[in-house]
């Protein structure tokens, strides 16, 4: 039989994109997904099951689709990840399930992604499956935060009959999700369907609620058996260069939550307001760095600047964002690093100082540290200046909580399987790990959801 | 769950004053810190200074001046209106211990925050005197509730309608300089207020605390924006703050911080009247 090449995903024209925030990457039709679907070779010992954070049984659903059994393909995707539609969007596939198709070692893998995506979008354009109601424990869990660890610890918990409640601070749920991630890489409709689904199995959230000030930690472990920690790494970082507090220097939190979560963009419709720049340097070279040139180009700047100290191959974005950046006119200035920020007479961000940098030898860890170029410095005109570098975890629950411990960098020890050094306190994602990926942060969300579990019936 | 407003009152025609079932927060809060609020879908998130909390009646009282938008739209509501949002307590307590003789500096709609505060320096056994200013006598608030909680009371404004005519700095020095000793000077007000009260005291070495008000979204530490310059440190208004020592901030970098978003406000608020009273523009 022969394999067909992988099916393209329909994206919007980027002359077109650059001007609204709607989804770029439309998905698949059902004759593109089948397609797609066939050419999964259904391998006796499949590796992107191992490659999968959450370990979805990854042919099992190709095959359904391959079969017109969409009801089972969801079933079956369901049963590991409660949150599909998300990751079908936002999981780095070329480096975990994709990257160990067989298929990949010839041609291309099979679009797993993508046919994630396009099951749970199939759900979405119907009626939601019923959810077989577990026997209740009469357990009660406490979840703060509700970005994607800590969704998918309170799924599973929920899935096993224990009553669990989300604290969130914000007035949405989702985290990063909400926040973070802007609306043309996915939809807040998307993310919004999948935490009415995890409401739908029994999960109650209580907005408004900042615990560390509402509530402490201990407080919670009084009405609660146990409390899961899920509150990412959200505490912004700067550089410490002279001007980083001029107006118009945004940390890349900042400019994400103004854009995605107060709809910034629809100012004056929305209230928040963002100063839309016409000359914008992002500085930093991850997805969120991405996420937020991307934004600012949307928001109408004639040029836009990613300004990153090491080359485009030590860039931790994903490919495709780096694609589709370049794609929507973002220029790249790498090996470069800012050095200080200048400000006109009203104190708003003018210039950034630059120097170049060049990349010396890998060290012992294997990295090649960025060494300046001296004499190098230069102006570059700016009037919006976006810090993408990186985050850290908030401290609020740490510093008010006795007996939780945490590493020099802020983030809460814990075990493999999330328990932490106080008793009945569980951890995992990004406040755990420091910033890493949405699938990540749900794959300890499992784990942890495993270990509160054996916990409540000890 | 959206938060009833039990009392809406006006206190001048640009001053109001609302109350609002929370008692959650009601239980938690304490003197000095601040809560958000967000009016409805489409509404920016705006920090303000708790002025008065009730645990028992689970209430907590707000005062806003009416100064762009969404001041306006909250100017409007009534008793039985409902915010979509309010997120507290946020914020550190002022720190409140037994110290002595306690200045309490009030300018404006700073008046209102200033009450529990000093009323908590009197509760903690300090002499409590307190100085509260205004532009004219009308915008004078609270005035008998400061009263309540102080040992002594000076009123200035700024055209003399009423207590001393000047500001409320004139009368923090004449304390300073007088027999008695004074152990901490805190102030909220205006950023410009602020300003000179700490220069006043500063050469009196009298360790003073200010309340920063910057523009903040998130309050929790997550977005960075209300950063302000202490002691050559950056730090997070919402969650190192909102009050820190005067001598070391950089009240302009504060100002020009305030100014960032002037422009859009006039864009909105200008948009908000026109919807209100229909025009076509």
């Amino acid at each position: 039989m022969p394999v067909l090449d992988r099916q393209h995903m329909p994206r919007q024209d980027p002359e077109k994109r650059r001007k609204n925030f709607e989804e770029v990457a439309l998905g698949y039709s059902g004759e593109q997904a089948k397609k797609e679907a066939s050419r999964c070779i259904q391998c006796k010992k499949p590796a992107c099951i191992a490659g999968c954070p959450v370990e979805i049984n990854i042919p099992a659903f190709i095959k359904c689709i391959d079969e017109d059994d969409m009801e089972g393909a969801v079933k079956e995707l369901k049963s590991m990840n409660a949150l599909p539609a998300i990751c079908g969007r936002v999981c780095p596939q070329e480096s975990q399930c994709e990257a160990v198709c067989v298929l990949g070692k010839k041609g291309e893998p099979v679009a797993i992604g993508r046919l994630e995506r396009y099951t749970a979008d199939w759900e979405l354009g119907t009626k939601p499956i019923p959810e077989e109601k577990p026997e209740p424990t009469g357990k009660r869990v406490a979840v703060v935060g509700s970005g994607p660890a800590s969704l998918t610890t309170a799924a599973e918990l929920a899935k096993l009959g224990h009553s669990v409640t989300i604290f969130e601070a914000l007035h949405k749920a989702g985290g990063v999700l909400v926040y973070g991630i802007p609306e043309f890489r996915l939809p807040k409709s998307i993310v919004l369907n999948e935490v009415k689904y995890v409401e739908r199995l029994g999960v109650s959230i209580q907005y408004n609620s900042v615990v560390g000030k509402l509530d402490t930690l201990d407080e919670l472990l009084e009405e609660f058996n146990a409390v899961f920690l899920g509150t990412g790494a959200g505490l912004p970082r700067f550089m410490d260069i002279d001007g980083e507090n001029l107006s118009g220097v945004y940390s890349a939190n900042e400019f994400l939550t103004r854009v995605n979560l107060m709809k910034a963009y629809q100012f004056p419709d929305y209230d928040t307001p963002i100063k839309r720049g016409q000359r914008v340097v992002v500085v930093g070279g991850g997805n969120v760095a991405m996420d937020s040139a991307r934004c600012a180009v949307r928001l109408g700047a004639e040029e836009v600047t990613i300004i990153y100290r090491r080359g485009e191959e030590e860039m931790p974005a994903r490919n495709e964002e780096i694609e589709n950046a370049k794609e929507e006119g973002i220029k790249f200035k790498i090996l470069s690093n800012p050095t200080r920020i200048l400000g006109d007479e009203s104190n708003w961000v003018k210039h950034i100082e630059c120097l170049n940098m060049e990349l010396c030898e890998p060290d012992e860890s294997g990295r090649c540290r960025p060494e300046p170029k001296l004499g190098t410095e230069h102006l570059i005109d700016v009037d919006v200046v976006v810090i993408a570098i990186g985050t850290s975890p908030n401290p609020l629950i740490p510093m008010t909580s006795k007996g939780l411990k945490t590493t020099k960098w802020g983030t809460i020890v814990a075990d493999e399987n999330g328990i932490t050094s106080k008793n009945g306190v569980f951890a995992g994602g990004d406040v755990v790990t420091g910033s890493a990926t949405v699938i990540s942060a749900m794959g300890a969300g499992k784990i942890a959801a495993k270990a509160i579990n054996n916990f409540l019936n000890n | 769950m959206p938060f009833k407003i039990l009392e809406k009152s006006q206190i001048v025609p640009t001053i109001h004053q609302i109350i609002i079932e929370a008692p959650k927060i009601a239980r938690k809060a304490r003197a000095g810190q601040f809560v958000i609020l967000r009016i409805d879908e489409s509404g920016e998130r705006i920090p303000l200074t708790i002025a008065d909390f009730d645990g028992e009646n689970g209430t907590i009282t707000i005062i806003f001046q009416e100064m762009g938008k969404t001041t306006k739209q909250l100017s409007k509501l009534q008793a039985g209106d409902s915010l979509l949002d309010f997120v507290g307590p946020l914020g550190n307590p002022s720190e409140i211990e037994q110290v002595g003789t306690v200045v309490c500096v009030g300018g404006g709609v700073g008046v209102a925050p200033i009450f529990p505060i000093a009323r908590a320096h009197k509760e903690a056994g300090n002499r409590v005197l307190t100085i509260i200013g205004s532009r004219n006598t009308d915008l004078l608030l609270w005035e008998d509730k400061v009263r309540d909680v102080s040992d002594e009371l000076y009123i200035t404004t700024d055209d003399g309608s009423k207590g001393h005519h000047g500001f409320v700095t004139d009368i923090l020095k004449q304390l300073l300089e007088g027999d008695e000793q004074i152990s901490l000077v805190i102030a909220i007000g205006p950023p410009i207020m602020m300003r000179t009260v700490a220069g006043v005291t500063h050469p009196f070495g009298v360790k003073t605390m200010v309340s920063l008000n910057s523009i903040m979204v998130d309050g929790t530490g997550m977005c960075g924006s209300c950063r302000v310059l202490v002691g050559g440190e950056t730090k997070f208004a919402c969650v190192d703050g909102p009050e820190f020592n005067a001598h070391e901030v950089d009240f302009t970098l504060l100002m020009n911080r305030l100014m960032m978003y002037r422009t859009e406000e006039q864009l909105a608020e200008e948009k908000y009247e026109c919807d209100r009273e229909g025009c076509q523009c």
